[in-house]
């Protein structure tokens, strides 16, 4: 699950190489062919898509954290062995995504690397915490739902293995989002204490969940080149507009209230929503959310707690070969 | 109340299924634990895999054991109103993941047992049995695969993988006696056609072990002391911070649907 709030290109490294070979290769993106890995693309191009791939890469792998902190906790089988399933695709969605990465030149290594060592990016919202179960239900309805909406456009991106990769995840994540939204039945349907609990977390996950969309159209830079590039099909606005128009008709069905009690309708039938705390959303992608220094913490715990079991598959496989090797020179 | 334990009548049937589904509850929400923390994607893939094989014969368990006791209960209630004394499970399986060698052993003994066992249930002449022995036994020869290949690259790997796969072996050997102990009520369901001896599966039990172990430049310890208790509810230590992790929600808000 990952939005394009943290997608832009560089402007300044668009020094493109060869002018021919760089009109030929728009004339392909306009005429709607995909890029291959070992076509001709600009460098500029090449940084834009690694980067973003590998960032919802990430965004998939640390989002395994805050509900994978509920498998354990979850309360009937049939919701464990659902979000553990869930959890699961979400690794799988970041190992594909880090193979489609991988297409681009960079090693899935280096690329975890930046991750780990904070340089890279993350989707924000998953520097939220999961406090109830119901977390686990209006994440998988919000935000699954948010992911969805951005993801969709991106099944006919220019770049092939990343196009590719978003249909197979897209399916998956619709199921996600299905799961989540029979959750959040289930406790408005519950006791008082649940259906409490459903408000609670849609309180708290409303406004980080409209910040997954990226600043407003007015304020946000570079968007020009993704969109040339068929990287990047809709504003920011244009698909939170898209996301709170979806949502409204579930939230009333639940019996939820969104908590914007400013939210209008207006003359087209769109719901207008109140101004974002942009502040937070900076904050939080300064690193000063409620939980980045948790999840970054606890992936790289995972990842320095299983180095010796690494190396030992690494040596282990040297052996083997060097007996291998041994054994057929004889 | 509502959040009280349930009572379970323990006939020999109920209490076999029970017992399979506890061992193969609680390994299961023990690889769970690991989901999202392992040492490698590709492990957290196969973790929750082989959790979610585990679940999936825990509910089928579960559920055939309420339908056989007839008293209402269900595969929620068997998981998440029953206190630490009512656990049937093994010993072995509600130990702690500790390191990765220490969850890839306790992996290994179980699977590789369980691959036989599940194998020779299916010829019980209970068809429900015969048939989730069926599946079990498919997704537990996958579980062997992946623990055993793992002991050998963790055993014949480096100085530290090593050590700490010996470690594991050593400190979770004497949990292992308790997979092979019958008793009185099981015996009947054996001597029914129903259960299968699992003392008949020792050796090749230990062939298996040996193979691998031998393979992976590791020893087995020489103890035979075996620890016993967890079929019959008398539990380590563990199991209690496991259960009270895994039922909180339910012990909570008490009669709510999920």
């Amino acid at each position: 699950m990952y939005t394009q709030a943290l997608n832009s290109s560089d402007g300044d490294d668009r020094g493109v190489e060869d002018v021919a070979r760089a009109s030929q290769f728009q004339a392909r993106i306009d005429a709607d062919e995909r890029i291959e890995p070992n076509d001709w693309m600009p460098a500029a191009y090449r940084k834009t898509l690694t980067r973003q791939i590998s960032q919802h890469a990430h965004s998939e792998i640390v989002g395994m954290l805050p509900e994978g902190n509920w498998i354990t906790r979850a309360p009937s089988l049939r919701r464990k062995a659902a979000l553990l399933a869930k959890v699961q695709d979400e690794c799988g969605h970041g190992l594909y995504l880090y193979a489609a990465a991988e297409t681009l030149g960079t090693s899935r290594e280096e690329l975890v690397d930046g991750m780990l060592s904070g340089k890279a990016k993350y989707s924000s919202i998953f520097n939220y915490p999961t406090l109830t179960w119901a977390d686990i239900g209006t994440i998988g309805w919000l935000v699954d739902g948010a992911a969805i909406m951005n993801q969709i456009p991106l099944c006919r991106c220019s770049y092939g293995p990343y196009a590719r990769a978003m249909i197979r995840v897209c399916k998956e994540e619709s199921f996600h989002q299905r799961q989540g939204f029979e959750i959040m039945v289930t406790l408005c349907r519950g006791t008082a204490e649940q259906k409490a609990m459903a408000q609670n977390a849609l309180d708290r996950w409303w406004w980080p969940v409209l910040m997954m969309f990226g600043p407003p159209d007015q304020v946000s830079q570079h968007s020009d080149t993704s969109t040339k590039w068929k990287i990047k099909r809709f504003s920011n606005d244009e698909l939170r507009q898209k996301f709170i128009d979806a949502t409204v008709p579930q939230a009333e069905f639940l019996g939820l209230t969104i908590p914007d009690p400013g939210m209008k309708q207006n003359e087209n039938g769109n719901w207008v929503h109140s101004p974002i705390d942009w502040d937070e959303f900076k904050q939080v992608l300064a690193g000063n959310g409620p939980c980045n220094r948790d999840r970054l913490a606890a992936r790289r715990k995972a990842h320095e707690e299983g180095a010796w079991v690494r190396e030992a598959a690494m040596a282990y496989a040297e052996k083997r070969k060097s007996r291998q090797l041994a054994q057929a020179a004889e | 109340m509502a959040t009280a334990n349930i009572e379970v009548s323990e006939t020999p049937l109920v209490l076999y299924a029970l017992r399979r589904a506890d061992d193969a509850l609680i390994l299961g929400h023990r690889l769970s634990e690991w989901c999202g923390h392992a040492p490698a994607m590709e492990e957290d893939m196969a973790l929750a895999n082989m959790g979610l094989d585990l679940l999936g014969q825990a509910r089928e368990l579960y559920s055939y054991a309420a339908k056989v006791e007839g008293r209402g209960n269900d595969e929620d209630k068997f998981a998440y109103l029953r206190d630490v004394r009512q656990y049937r499970n093994l010993l072995l399986v509600e130990q702690p993941n500790g390191d990765f060698a220490r969850t890839m052993v306790r992996q290994f003994f179980y699977a590789a047992f369980a691959d036989l066992y599940w194998r020779a249930m299916m010829a019980s002449s209970d068809p429900t049995f015969a048939a989730i022995a069926a599946k079990s036994e498919k997704e537990s020869a996958y579980h062997v695969r992946h623990s055993s290949e793992w002991i050998v690259r963790l055993g014949d790997g480096t100085e530290e993988s090593h050590r700490r796969a010996q470690n594991a072996i050593d400190d979770l050997w004497a949990y292992t006696g308790e997979m092979f102990a019958v008793d009185d009520g099981e015996r009947s369901l054996i001597e029914a056609g129903i259960a299968i001896d699992p003392a008949a599966l020792k050796p090749r039990w230990l062939k298996t072990i040996t193979g691998i172990v031998n393979e992976a430049t590791l020893a087995l310890p020489k103890s035979d002391w075996m620890q016993q208790g967890g079929r019959s509810g008398s539990h380590s230590e563990h199991l209690g911070h496991l259960l009270s992790e895994l039922q909180s929600l339910q012990r909570t808000f008490p009669g709510a649907t999920w």
